[in-house]
This record gives C-alpha cells, structure tokens and sequence, in this order.
C-alpha cells in the first residue's frame, strides 16, 4: 500500500511524532510504500538539527533522520509553518534575510501543496497529532 | 490529475486558543488549486470557528473569520457542523455565520453551505471521504 504520513506536533511535548515515526518504521519494514511525511503546525520543529536532548532519551530528531537515510524517506517542512518557528534552510536563511540555518539532513523545506499531492497519490494519509 | 478524491477537512478546536484553525484554512485555500471534492466538517470546539460577531481587536490576533465566508469561492462545496456539538455549547444555526456557493460554469447557486448533520450523519460522511485531514 502507498502511505503518506502528516505529523502535527513538534518533538518530546507530544506523543505524535513518536506514534508517526513508529508507524512510519513498521509500514517501511513490512515492505509499504512511504510516499511522503509531511511535518505541519509545530511538527516542523521534528526538522531542526540544533536538538539536543539528554544522553539517556531518544533522539527524535536523528531517529526521522536515519530512517530517511535507510529508506529514503521524502520528509517536507511545510514553509508555511516552518517561517513561523524558525526553521531555516540555505534558501531560506537568503530569501528572508537569516544569520542562519538549522534545518536537519534530509528534511526539505516546501509549500501546502506538497501535502494535498500526497494525499491525492497515495492510498492513504495517516494523520498524527494532539 | 485524473481522478478527484473526496477530501474532509476535520476542524476540532476553537479559533483562536491554538493555531490549528489558522492554519487548517491555509491547507484548504492552497488545496483548492488541486480541484478535489471538498467538504469541512466541525466538530467538538470546532464548531466555534463559524461563530459570528467575533472580534479580536484587543488580543492582537489576526480576525480571520472573513475567510470563512469566502471557501465557497475556494472550491468548498459543503460545510458540515456537528448539531450535538452546538447544542452541548448553547448555540443554534442562527449563532453561525452563512456561507455562499456558486458553480461558474453551470451558474448553480446554493445560499448557504453550512449544514447541521447529526453525529451519527457526521460519522458516515467521515467514512465516506477518501482523505481526512484532521485539525
């Protein structure tokens, strides 16, 4: 089955994106077809590489990462969303004038229309959220 | 894009506490562009979103409830709200704001989009779309 995932909640402060990223990993190894994760409302802030959580917890942020890197993941930041909790890439950092960037590896920064694409070509979207 | 799926945009929470109504409304003007069926659905405090008279002035937020009135001119065909969910917050349909539709090309007119449904309505509408985003 082709899956497409939306995650609506940023990392620790929710149980979402775990749920989400859980899914995600058992849909992948039993062999479905993940189309896109699409990271929506505070969800963006699954993307930023300047988490750093303490030694004895998860690394939510890294685990999304690997998991891309493994399955070659399409993970999208929506722009939208990502502008207002400061999530930044080269591009933007450019477009808006930013000191910086703190986008993770494999994270991509995009428009809405990425997740209605998704949602259109997949099989089903799976929301997670509070 | 050749076939049209039935989207149903879930709007769970009151407008202005959080930003999931906001942003909600963004997915649904940017998906317009796509030419799916699309239906919004209230529920719970959601159905405070179509509340009218609201005014945000001294909160600093941005009023957004204009955009509301507009999704008909954004490809929005229909606009559930959960009765059981106005009723348990002491508002009827006279409390909510109106919502107009028109078809360009045939030039079908509809006054009002928004429509009460009943729970067990609501459930099987969710049921019946092929995409639910939920907010």
């Amino acid at each position: 089955m082709k899956l497409s995932v939306q995650v609506n909640e940023g990392p620790y402060q929710h149980q979402a994106s775990d749920t989400a990223y859980h899914f995600t990993k058992a849909a992948l190894e039993k062999g479905h077809d993940v189309f896109r994760v699409f990271f929506y409302h505070d969800g963006v802030l699954n993307g930023t590489r300047l988490t750093t959580p303490p030694q004895d917890d998860r690394n939510i942020v890294n685990r999304w990462v690997e998991l891309a890197e493994k399955y070659d993941l399409d993970l999208v930041l929506c722009v939208a969303a990502a502008q207002r909790r400061g999530i930044v890439d080269d591009g933007e950092a450019e477009r808006n004038g930013k000191d910086a960037t703190n986008i993770a590896p494999k994270f991509r920064i995009s428009g809405l229309g990425q997740l209605i694409e998704a949602a259109i070509q997949s099989d089903r979207l799976v929301v997670f959220g509070d | 894009m050749s076939d049209v799926k039935k989207f149903m945009y879930l709007n769970r929470r009151a407008p202005y506490g959080a930003i999931y109504a906001w942003e909600s409304l963004e997915v649904v003007l940017i998906g317009a562009a796509f030419d799916q069926e699309v239906s919004l659905m209230f529920v719970d405090d959601g159905v405070y979103q179509l509340v009218k008279g609201s005014d945000t002035s001294e909160s600093d937020m941005k009023n957004f409830m204009p955009t509301y009135r507009t999704l008909g001119d954004y490809g929005v065909r229909h606009m559930f709200v959960d009765k059981a969910s106005l009723e348990a917050r002491g508002l009827t349909q006279d409390d909510l704001i109106e919502v107009a539709w028109e078809d360009w090309e045939t030039e079908e007119e509809v006054d009002n989009i928004v429509e009460l449904v009943e729970t067990d309505q609501a459930a099987q509408l969710l049921s019946d779309s092929d995409v639910v985003f939920s907010f």
